[in-house]
């Protein structure tokens, strides 16, 4: 039998049916899944360009309009990947299909490359919406186009395994939405979204040093207009240490069956 | 002919501490319908997502088809299906997609053909796009049985298949077990009901509070079953059965005051007229009579008091 063979090897099939079944959910809604991101950036350009942008004309010689487009883009991927990846894998849990997945001859790097691989796409696609809407309130330019989009895929693919780790770990609906709302969002905004760091006075400085996502936007940022807050190599490589970390808790989290089995 | 199923010395012991299963053996065999009967909270459904991969097993080894479950999961896995005790549905997707989904996750290529079959097979191609939470909820347990048929397994563990099911739907679901049984398919499936595991079953296993009982040939269980009780409640107690009445094989119980008599209910001669008429004869005179029959349920007993 030709598939028993090649499910030795890599199930191929089943990657392929969770990715298609995940991204299914958010075609079926791409009216919802779309207008929300183009609305939101428009406010944004509405807030923070206009009224905060006519007193702040230029950050580092970078006009402001055009300063907050790589962070309001990271604003809306982490939170996105992260609910996504975790909603995937919680809602399975929660109404009992996932003795589907547990019976199944798939491997946990299989099972995630499903599902958040699924996150993560859909996270690229929003994070390209919002920078084409971007485009019709200000110019910009990239410089370095490649590093940014793979540091875009990196960042989705990471949050989006954060976020599958949180729907295993989370028991409850508000601790699903407990990491994305009182976490990440929250250091989002204080990691340089909308501003520069070097604008802090000292010591804010120093603590917003230890919020991992000012180097992540700081990267992104660098791949837009290549200046940058902290040190590029450092920031790409820290988001691949946390990409591989993840990877490693979910190998863990299946061989044990850490809230999956009993 | 080795078994296709084997499970040697499995115990599990969940973390609130409780011991559901105690040191199982089972081998099933290749192409048999096997019921896995006993009460509620037996462990039953233990030991059937112990051998899906839902449940670790505390101890124990299981050999599917000749891969170990642990060692060689996927290949293990790629042939066993299981429909559980809960229906648990993807509510928000259609009856198709939720099928398709089932056939990838077990490594199965894309076959439209075939998932057509499966869902005409069990009435559900006309629902085919409809959304899973519209269903009633005997058609959603037909879902979740297209869900584990559309990969096309070699072992099908279904638990409690016919619970909440009316009496049509469960002779649908009789036949199709025996079509996927003359196709070669080897099932496994729970049941309180002991007609559908006379309907239906090759074997059958007794479990009760996580100890096998007894796993014997539906046959000879069922004449088991078949016995009946006759209990005479004696006007004098008696000391011994007296020697005219041996050909009954009559045991005394309750000090001597009660005669019982064990005989095939299906027979066609009991033998009670036979007895009543020579009882008359030599004078033992009873008050009161009363027959039974036994149950699973006092099957269950017995055996249990049996080995403690
Ligand atoms: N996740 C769990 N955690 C702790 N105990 C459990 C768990 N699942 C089952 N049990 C216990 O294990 C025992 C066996 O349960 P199991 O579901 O296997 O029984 P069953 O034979 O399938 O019963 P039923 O006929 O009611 O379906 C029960 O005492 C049950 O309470
Ligand atoms: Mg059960």
């Amino acid at each position: 039998m030709s598939s028993e063979q090649q499910i030795l090897g890599f199930n191929r099939y089943g990657v392929w049916a969770i990715f298609r079944f995940e991204m299914a959910r958010f075609l079926r809604t791409a009216g919802q899944s779309i207008l929300t991101p183009v609305l939101t950036t428009s406010l944004y350009f509405v807030v923070f360009g206009s009224a905060i942008g006519g007193r702040m004309s230029e950050v580092g010689g970078v006009p402001y309009g055009a300063f907050i487009v790589p962070g309001m883009i990271m604003l809306t991927i982490l939170a996105e990947s992260m609910s996504n990846g975790s909603f995937g894998i919680y809602f399975p849990k929660f109404t009992g299909t996932i003795y589907e997945l547990l019976s199944a001859p798939i491997s946990p790097v299989e099972t995630v490359l499903g599902y958040v691989g699924a996150a993560a796409t859909k996270s690229v696609i929003l994070g390209l919406i919002i920078l084409t809407t971007s485009t019709f309130f200000v110019d910009i330019r990239i410089h370095h186009p490649i590093a940014m989009i793979g540091f875009l895929v990196l960042t989705s693919a990471t949050f989006a395994l954060l976020g599958f780790i949180t729907g295993i770990w989370a028991r409850s609906f508000e601790q699903l939405s407990f990491i994305p709302m009182l976490v990440v969002t929250p250091l989002t905004f204080l990691g340089g979204a909308f501003y520069s760091i070097d604008m802090l006075p000292g010591a804010w400085r120093t603590i917003t040093l230890f919020n991992p996502i000012v180097y992540i936007i700081s990267a992104f940022r660098w791949c837009f207009y290549g200046t940058s807050d902290v040190g590029v190599e450092v920031s790409m490589l820290m988001t691949a240490i946390f990409f591989l970390g993840g990877l490693v808790a979910v190998s863990w989290i299946f061989k044990t069956g850490y809230r999956l089995k009993n | 002919m080795s078994p296709i199923l084997s499970i040697s010395n499995v115990s599990k012991t969940y973390t609130s501490g409780l011991q559901a299963l105690k040191r199982v053996d089972l081998e099933i065999n290749r192409g048999e319908i096997f019921a896995l009967l006993g009460p509620n909270g037996a462990g039953k459904s233990t030991l059937i997502n112990i051998v899906c991969g839902i449940v670790t097993p505390s101890t124990g080894k299981i050999v599917a088809d000749g891969h170990d479950i642990q060692k060689d999961y996927r290949q293990a896995r790629f042939k066993i299906a299981l429909v559980p005790q809960e229906l648990a549905t993807d509510a928000f997707e259609t009856v198709a997609t939720s099928v398709r989904l089932s056939r990838g996750l077990f490594g199965r290529p894309v076959d439209p053909a075939l998932i057509e079959k499966v869902l005409r097979s069990l009435t559900l191609w006309e629902k085919r796009n409809d959304k899973i939470m519209t269903l009633s909820g005997g058609m959603k347990r037909r879902v979740m049985i297209a869900k584990a048929l559309a990969h096309e397994p070699k072992i099908l563990f279904l638990d409690e298949p016919t619970a909440g099911v009316d009496v049509e739907l469960r002779k649908d679901m009789w036949n199709l077990v025996r079509q996927l049984r003359d196709a070669g398919v080897t099932i496994i499936l729970t049941t309180h009901y002991i007609e559908e595991a006379e309907e239906m079953a090759d074997r059958v296993g007794v479990i009760s509070k996580g100890e096998l009982i007894l796993v014997e040939e539906k046959t000879v269980l069922m004449q088991k079953l078949g016995k009946k009780q006759l209990t005479l409640q004696l006007q004098e107690p008696l000391k011994t059965v007296p020697p005219e009445l041996a050909d009954w094989n009559l045991v005394l119980k309750s000090d001597g005051s009660v005669l019982e008599y064990t005989y095939d209910g299906k027979a066609e001669r009991t033998g009670i007229p036979s007895l009543l008429r020579r009882m008359t004869d030599i004078g033992v005179a009873f008050k009161d009579l009363n027959t039974h029959q036994s149950s699973l349920e006092d099957i269950f007993v017995s055996l249990v008091s049996e080995r403690k």
